[in-house]
């Protein structure tokens, strides 16, 4: 994931995907995140621009929803269903191992991992249940999650 | 030689057990055998207990393989798979799976069964047959059938979906709106996710015959980040159903316009709400808004607007085709028709059981779930998401029916039901219940934004045995204001968990500390 910002151009192509209007701006934001991973300040800034919206806004919208980040995560993330059915089948002693086994708190990165909390992935039937770069994965035990974490490590 | 169809799903859990790797096994096996395949990826039946569920088709029935691993694959071939040998993960015909038969399937009988992403397969089973009914009846028909249905929003309100539908429909717009609400974000639920997963172009379908009935040209499906499967598999639909004239302008010659743009949530649990979901529609912090207005008055961008749950347009197609009066039958009092229950957490056979109203909350719990996945006892059973009361072992009799529920200060919501076995502390339950709110609060009303900073720090010293009965009045004290005086359910129904934990788990406050 691209630690420095996001080039003026790329951002103004994900305008021209979604349409300079307003009421795309949290598409936008979401589409950057999932590619990037992060919003950066610049961004914002260009965002309020080509949406004719105040720098407010832009801000407002970031900072209210957990996906859109204003910091680079690590090049994997890690996200642990912190949510009932989880909790049900063992998640708060999973996060615990996570913690352990990544050397990060839950927030936090380690070795180029972030570790965040999710609040459901809909995979409840098949709890606990953790995502990691995307793919959602289902009971999941400690075994198993450092199976699915050393290749991360490893800087892959 | 003919081919044999092999079917895999493709739909989150059975992938995150190893769908997709048992998939590639079995083409890389059938390479390696010679044998002529042809594998499909389905959508799930529901028995995630028993994913990865393959299915070979000999003679035209579907032999089912349960729990098969990347590992079981060359043996299962060795076993004359192909032919439907035997073999220890042999489950028999998929139709003869009394978790499966034993169910009401009216919304979700396509799931599982057909190639989501197949136009032609979908046709072959009544795929646009309604909304071709739709188009021949007339809108008023519509809303007529689904209003006799007795059918109530799947959300997790209840409302009405006839009423909202005629409010929408009489209201004089130069544009109007479906949005269909697929933030599903309760934990326990995934039925809106495993019906987009599996029968994509029925929502396709239902949405339009939604716009149809209301005189609406356009629909927004809001569906949530965690779910990126299904959006891949939903954003292709819609594409098939555009290539194939189903949706854009003048649809299959009928003279109705009507097409579905996807947004995507981005991480916020109050965008459920149907006004937060409204707001975030329309790229903005998704805050609640004060209603009246209805969203059926002044909704997106303040034009009439039917928001609906998916599961709730999902139970529409078969509305037209069979009759309002046929779903009302099925159920119990004011709730009729069929709920897709989930079964989850701690319980043996998870997955999703589409049922009338009417069992009660045990025999789906002990018949189909067969108990907790522990094999210990069962503690407490968590109804309606994280809003929802948790119901002690003494009150899983219960009937499944909207009013029962209310009336036990409980709420059946979206159908999830999440097992706890007896090693669960119900205070960390009660404690993460307002702590999730505090977490998920949009922030505009005090109650709830404050409320629940407040009520975690109370059940924090209760916990801790500081002042426990002052501090127990305190938090239904608290219970009270945040349910009487909060803006929508996020606050005004926190309280649920956290009264039902204290009304019949107050014991394990006590155990965690000693009162001083």
């Amino acid at each position: 994931m691209a630690r420095q910002g996001i080039d003026k151009e790329t951002t103004s192509q994900y305008v021209r995907q979604y349409g300079a209007k307003a009421e795309m701006l949290v598409q936008i934001l979401q589409a950057i995140v999932m590619r990037h991973g992060w919003i950066p300040e610049q961004t914002i800034r260009q965002l309020a621009d080509e949406l004719n919206l105040s720098r407010a806004d832009v801000y407002g919208v970031v900072n209210y929803y957990h996906d859109f980040r204003t910091e680079p995560p690590g090049n994997h993330v890690v996200k642990i269903c912190q949510a009932e059915a989880c909790q049900a089948m063992g998640s708060r002693a999973l996060t615990d191992h996570a913690c352990q086994s990544l050397g990060t708190d839950i927030h936090g990165t380690s070795e180029d991992v972030t570790l965040e909390p999710v609040y459901c992935l809909g995979n409840c039937a098949c709890a606990p249940a953790v995502m990691i770069d995307g793919k959602t994965h289902g009971r999941v035990t400690t075994g198993r999650f450092d199976e699915l974490v050393t290749g991360l490590k490893e800087g892959a | 030689m003919s081919v044999t169809r092999i079917y895999v799903p493709r739909e989150t859990s059975a992938i995150s057990v190893g769908a997709d790797e048992v998939a590639i096994e079995i083409a890389r096996e059938a390479k390696r055998t010679g044998a002529r395949i042809a594998l499909i990826r389905n959508g799930s039946w529901g028995a995630s207990w028993l994913e990865p569920l393959v299915e070979v088709e000999v003679d035209g029935t579907r032999i089912a393989y349960g729990n098969v691993s990347p590992s079981d694959v060359g043996p299962l071939f060795a076993a004359g798979l192909v032919q439907g040998g035997e073999h220890e993960r042999r489950l028999g015909p998929v139709n003869e799976i009394p978790y499966l038969i034993e169910q009401d399937r009216w919304t979700f009988w396509r799931c599982g069964l057909t190639d989501p992403l197949s136009l032609d397969d979908f046709r072959r089973h009544q795929g646009f047959n309604a909304l071709e009914k739709a188009f021949a009846d007339g809108p008023e028909s519509v809303v007529d059938a689904v209003t006799k249905s007795g059918l109530r929003g799947r959300g997790g309100a209840g409302f009405p979906t006839g009423i909202k539908w005629r409010t929408v429909a009489d209201t004089a717009a130069d544009q109007k709106y479906i949005a269909c609400n697929a933030d599903e974000g309760d934990s326990g639920t995934f039925s809106d996710r495993m019906l987009m997963e599996g029968d994509p172009l029925g929502l396709i379908e239902s949405m339009a015959i939604a716009g149809f009935a209301v005189g609406a040209s356009k629909g927004y499906i809001y569906l949530r980040s965690e779910y990126p499967l299904t959006l891949s598999v939903l954003s292709r639909a819609i594409d098939v159903a555009r290539d194939a004239g189903w949706l854009g302008n003048n649809i299959q010659g009928s003279g109705f316009d009507f097409d579905i743009e996807l947004h995507l949530g981005a991480g916020s649990y109050v965008c459920g709400e149907e006004t937060a979901m409204l707001e975030s529609l329309e790229g903005k912090k998704g805050i609640v808004r004060y209603k009246p207005p209805l969203p059926a008055h002044e909704g997106l961008f303040g034009k009439p607007t039917v928001v609906n749950n998916v599961v709730t347009l999902g139970s529409v197609p078969n509305i037209v085709n069979l009759g309002g009066e046929r779903y009302a039958q099925m159920g119990v009092n004011r709730s009729k028709g069929t709920l897709a229950f989930q079964l989850a957490g701690n319980i043996r056979r998870g997955g999703l059981v589409e049922k009338h109203f009417g069992l009660t909350l045990r025999e789906l719990i002990d018949d189909w779930g067969g108990g907790t996945a522990s094999g210990r006892p069962v503690k407490a059973v968590q109804v309606g998401g994280p809003l929802g009361a948790y119901l002690s072992e003494e009150q899983l009799d219960i009937t499944l029916d909207y009013e029962a529920f209310g009336e036990i200060g409980a709420m059946i919501g979206h159908g999830g039901i999440v097992v706890f076995d007896e090693t669960t502390n119900m205070a960390e339950q009660a404690r993460f219940a307002m702590e999730f709110c505090a977490i998920e609060s949009c922030g505009k009303c005090t109650p709830c934004r404050i409320g629940s900073t407040r009520g975690v720090e109370v059940i924090d010293r209760m916990i801790a045995g500081v002042d426990r009965e002052e501090n127990y009045d305190l938090l239904l004290e608290l219970c009270d204001t945040m349910e009487a005086a909060s803006l929508c359910a996020m606050g005004g129904m926190t309280p649920y968990p956290v009264r039902s934990v204290l009304k019949h788990f107050a014991e394990d406050f006590a155990s965690s500390g000693d009162d001083r």
